[in-house]
Parts: structure tokens; sequence; C-alpha cells
């Protein structure tokens, strides 16, 4: 079951397209992270994802081919939007109750128990709370509702490392203990580097990069070599992204499934997952898509040095 | 294919789109938590007046039954009597003040439905929830809809107790008033919860188009006062077909729709007759005689006398219930329309 399944999705507003043949499926039981740069349409396909906007053109279902904003989606997926919009003259207690009112489930004994962990008392207001406070009651709320997907629109954007750090950790809880599937955009990719197991990668709007992380780190290597043999490998090889030193080429190169020998004179080091989604966002012409029929796709953005 | 069909919908009913929706009553503790500063507001703005009205109706009542109890009627405590009663309450005697009520009020409440989540980016929260958006918008309107069109409806009702001297008294000294007149029309029946009801309607559907609570609230309190300056100046004069007569003076209490005078079957001149008409026929009459003297005798009578008829259309003040039901009709009838509208669209409208 895919989580979120998008075809040739489209959104404008105006003239500007935040989202432009967006296609995209994100399988069941991942942390998946929705990098990009600004305005590459990362909150657009939440929005849409969640219901809460309807796209212009193109296709998208949710948690197996539910419609966005249906009944049964609502009741499954629980979101967390950017700046953690709660209340504010709401005590904690007023908000675990709104939200009780309003969802088929909800786990008051989990919510409580999480708020005391947290150290958050319920009679306290959100609008007294300190950012992660906020943040970490609208995840717990969200939480609560014992959804089968949760998404989350940049929740660590306002948070200091310390709440990062806690506010992941609850998620990460949450995922091991009732295997929540977990889609969340987000700057931060040091923080992703820890949680995230799936990866997409957002550019104007379309998808540049989609997979498994530990999938796109085994075909992906870094080779450094002696410069003046660059240019006859690069021919060869996908290069993705290719820098040079006087004497040195780091040529970073996506190998699909097939184990090229490294050639003698060159070594090849495997590379993290910021390294890998920085050089693809310096590219936005690079694509790395998974699966055999987009192929072809992956071909016609790919550059070549 | 057949297999494929099977496969999509076991698919959607594991996920359950078969589901009930949620009950409806799960909104009210929200709505109440949510607005009940709103609404203390609005019920705080509506007892005030309603104090006012209760403390100044005693004792206005209680002159009204020493004025008409007086005898004899030339008497000069009489004559006191009488003048006490006209003076109690001036302030409100045309019920301006209360005309405030149902704008303030549909304004406030009404703008704080929609635009303040806008402006909080809480409708994030609020719409992404199992009950989904549309119910709990309609939910919302209807409660609170419910809630502030009670709430004028009781300040009408203690209205229609502190008016009550002005319409009933057969003492030619008292002050009277008209049911029909533009300032107190509404105050009295239906008219009053059903206006405030629409203004609230109309708070409602700006702050969903406008989405922010200021501007809001000014948009609502002018497209108010444009709808009822229209309902009162014109409108509500065409409410059934206004009744013609002919002759000098309109007997009774009635809201004069038009006049005009005729001569030979002619209409000469619409409104009072003009200058022009009293020169040529009865300038003497009027005072516009050589020498500029006062003026001898009644110059309409003259005109009678020159061959004029006066008419006049006008709306009898026995029509007053006929008319509360057909303004209260369709001020709920808006009401219910500008509701639906705001629904769709919130069900449609993307962010």
């Amino acid at each position: 079951m895919n989580v979120i399944e998008t075809h040739g999705l489209g959104k404008s507003y105006g003239s500007t397209k935040a989202l432009d043949r967006c296609t995209l499926a994100i399988p069941e039981g991942h942390v998946a992270a929705l990098v990009g740069p600004n305005g590459a349409g990362k909150t657009t396909l939440l929005n849409i994802a969640v219901g809460l906007a309807a796209p212009t053109t193109g296709a998208v279902t949710v948690l197996g081919g539910c419609p966005t904003g249906s009944l049964a989606a609502l009741d499954q997926i629980a979101f967390v939007a950017q700046d953690t919009p709660l209340y504010k003259n709401f005590s904690a207690a007023d908000l675990l109750h709104v939200t009780r009112n309003l969802n088929r489930r909800f786990d008051q004994g989990y919510a409580e128990q999480r708020l005391g962990e947290l150290g958050i008392p319920l009679r306290q207001k959100a609008g007294k709370m300190s950012g992660g406070q906020q943040a970490q009651l609208a995840l717990t709320l969200a939480l609560a509702r014992r959804p089968k997907l949760l998404i989350l629109d940049e929740p660590m954007a306002m948070l200091d490392p310390l709440a990062r750090h806690d506010f992941m950790a609850t998620v990460m809880t949450a995922v091991a203990d009732d295997g929540v599937s977990v889609v969340l955009s987000s700057h931060v990719l040091a923080e992703l580097e820890r949680v995230a197991d799936y990866l997409v990668l957002l550019t104007r709007g379309s998808v540049q990069m989609a997979g498994a992380v530990d999938d796109l780190l085994e075909r992906h290597r870094v080779l450094t070599g002696p410069a003046s043999e660059s240019d006859v490998y690069a021919k060869q090889w996908n290069v993705v992204h290719a820098s040079r030193a006087a004497s040195q080429a780091h040529l970073l190169v996506r190998c699909d499934g097939t184990s090229d020998p490294v050639p003698p004179g060159w070594e090849a080091h495997s590379l993290t997952l910021e390294e890998l989604t920085l050089s693809y966002l310096r590219e936005p012409g690079a694509g790395a898509l998974p699966g055999p029929a987009r192929a072809r796709d992956t071909e016609q953005s790919e550059v070549t040095i | 294919m057949t297999a494929l069909t099977t496969l999509a919908v076991s698919t959607r009913s594991d996920g359950g789109a078969d589901l009930r929706p949620l009950p409806w009553r799960r909104m009210a503790w929200v709505t109440w938590r949510q607005h009940r500063i709103a609404l203390i507001g609005a019920l705080a703005f509506i007892g005030a007046p309603a104090l006012c009205l209760l403390i100044v109706g005693l004792q206005l009542h209680h002159a009204y039954a020493v004025a008409i109890a007086c005898h004899p009627a030339s008497s000069a405590a009489c004559g006191a009597a009488v003048a006490n009663f006209n003076r109690i309450g001036n302030f409100l005697s045309k019920g301006i003040p209360l005309q405030l009520v149902p704008p303030l009020i549909g304004a406030f409440v009404g703008a704080s439905v929609l635009a303040r989540e806008f402006e909080a980016g809480t409708f994030r929260f609020a719409w992404t929830q199992g009950l989904g958006r549309w119910r709990w918008t309609l939910a919302k309107l209807v409660g609170l809809g419910f809630v502030v069109a009670a709430a004028s409806g009781a300040l009408s009702v203690l209205a229609v107790w502190y008016y009550q001297p002005y319409f009933t008294s057969n003492n030619q000294f008292l002050v009277k008033f008209n049911p029909l007149d533009p300032g107190l029309f509404d105050l009295r029946g239906i008219g009053f919860a059903a206006w405030t009801l629409a203004a609230f309607a109309i708070g409602v559907l700006a702050g969903a188009l406008i989405r922010r609570v200021v501007p809001t609230i000014v948009a609502t309190l002018a497209v108010y006062a444009g709808l009822a300056f229209a309902t009162g100046a014109w409108l509500r004069l065409h409410y059934l077909t206004p009744l013609v007569t002919k002759g000098l003076n309109v007997a009774g209490l009635v809201e004069i729709v038009s006049q005009w005078g005729s001569r030979g079957g002619r209409v000469v001149f619409t409104g009072p007759p003009t200058f022009p008409i009293y020169q040529q026929y009865c300038p003497a009459a009027a005072g516009l005689g050589k020498g500029g003297g006062a003026s001898s005798g009644n110059p309409l009578q003259c005109l009678v006398q020159h061959g004029f008829t006066f008419w006049t259309s006008y709306q009898p003040a026995s029509r007053f219930w006929p008319f509360q039901w057909i303004e209260g009709g369709w001020l709920l009838a808006l009401s219910v329309l500008l509701t639906a509208v705001t629904v769709w669209v919130v069900r449609r409208r993307a962010v």
C-alpha cells in the first residue's frame, strides 16, 4: 500500500506553478523525508495530501486508494502543520478535549501520559508554552488519534537542537510502537539522516529523486581519481555531480544495479544521506527515481559532464 | 476487469470509505469552548440595553398608567402627567440605539467563526480532524446562529413590552408611534432576531472570503448597513401593494409610500404641491399674494376648489404582522442561502 500516491499532480496559484507533473508513490511503513529547496512545492504537496488544498491537475490518493479529504482519509491521517497552529487561548486539556470530540479515536491516556513525561501541565494555555512545547503538544494530539499516517510539515523549523531531538524521539517511538507511517518535510538534513529511511527530493514542483535511503546510498558512490581521466569516465558513468581540484576529480556517480569495477588509480567511497541530498540539490537537473518504468525519464534529465 | 474493480472496492472499504460521520453533538462543546468569549460578550452587549429597557420601561409604564387614569383630562395635574410620560425614554423613542444590536453581534460573533481561523492558521488543525471541514463549519453556523438569534429575540420580547404604551393609548395628548416606523418596525416581532441572524450569516461568509478579522467586521457592518437602509427606505414599503386614498388627510397612523396630485385625470405633480402650482392657482392662500402677506385660508383646500385631487398611497399599520412574516421570511431565506454559500466556499476553496 502506498500512503501517498500521485500521478501528474499539478497545482497552480495564479500563474505560479507550485507543483508541476509531480508523480510519486510513498510506500507504507517508512519515515519518508520530503526535502527540497524553498518553493519546491513541499508544503503544497502535503496540503493536498491532507485534503486542505485541491490539485489543479492530476490525481492523488492516500492510504491505498482513499480520496484525499474523504472521511476515511481524515480519520486515518494526522497532520501537524507548519508552525504548529493551535488555539492559543486553549489549555492543553482543552485541546485534548477538542481533538477527542473531533475524532473517532482518541487515546486520552496516551496523551496525558505523554504530556506528563514532557512536563507540560494540562492547565497551561498553548499560547504560554515554548515553541518546543507547542510542537510536542501538537504532535501528541496527532499521535493520540492513533493514525496510520502522520504528516509533518516543517516540524523542526522553529525548534532548537534539543527540542528537535526530543520531537523526533517522540515520532520514532510512535513508529516503533504502532508502526505508523510518517511523511515529513524538512530543511534540517542532518536531523533527517538519523530518522528517515525513505527520501523524496522535490525540485521546482516535481520529484527529482525518490527511494529508500539504503537503496539510494547503495547506488551512489563518490569516485576519486586523476582529473585528467575524469572526462573519459564521466562518459561511461552516470555522474550526478562533479568537482575537480588541481589534480583530483570527485565524481558522484550513480550505479544502477550493476557494480561497475573501479578503474585502477581511482578510489570509491560511500557517502552520507546529507552529502547525497546536497549533491542533488546542487544539480536540479539530475534525477534518480526508482523502478524500471521511470528509467527513460531519468535518462532524459540526467546530467553528464 | 472484474477482479480489478473488486480489488479497488475492497481496498476502499478496508480504508473505511463507508465510515459513518461523527455525531453532530460532538461539535457542541467545541463550539462553546471556542466561542464562549464572543458569546458572553454578545450576551453582555444585549444585556446592557435589556437592563436599560427594563428600568426605563418600568418608569414608562408607571407614567403611562398615571396619565391615562387621570381625570379630568384638562386639569393641570393631568397635563403634568402627560408631559411626564412624553418625556421618559426619549433617547429610546425611535429605537435607534437598539438598531445597533443586530449588526454588532452579527459582525463580532460571525467574523470570529472563519476569519480568525484563517488569520491564526488554525484551520489547518481544525479541518484535518476526523469530523471533516464542512460538517465542522455547518455545525458551528447552525449552533451559533441559533444562539445569537434567540438572544436578540429575547431582547425584542422586552422591546415589545417597553413600547406597548406608545401603540395602545386612545389619549390624544400622549405620544404615539407608527408600528411601521422604520426605526421601530423590526424591534417588535420576529424581525429583530431575523436581522441578527442575517448579520451573523453575512459576517461568516465575509470571513470565509476576506480571511482577516478586522476587514471582515468592517465589511459586515457596511453590507448590513446598506441592506438595512435599502429595506427601511424602499423595500419594506412594497411588501404588499400599497393602499391608495383620495383626500387631504390620511386617517390614522400609516406609512406613506408616495403622494401625488392630479387634475382632470392627469398627474400634475408628485409629492407635495409645487411652488408654480400654488403661484398659478392659489397665490393668496399660499401666502404668495401681493405684498407677501400672511396666507388666507388653507392652500390645499384652495387647490381642491380649483379641481385638484390629492392621492396618497400608503401602508396601513394593520399590516404590521403580515410585514413581520414577510421580512422574517426573506431574512431567514437569505441567512440559509448565505450559510449554504459559506459551506460551499469552505468545501471548495483551496488553501
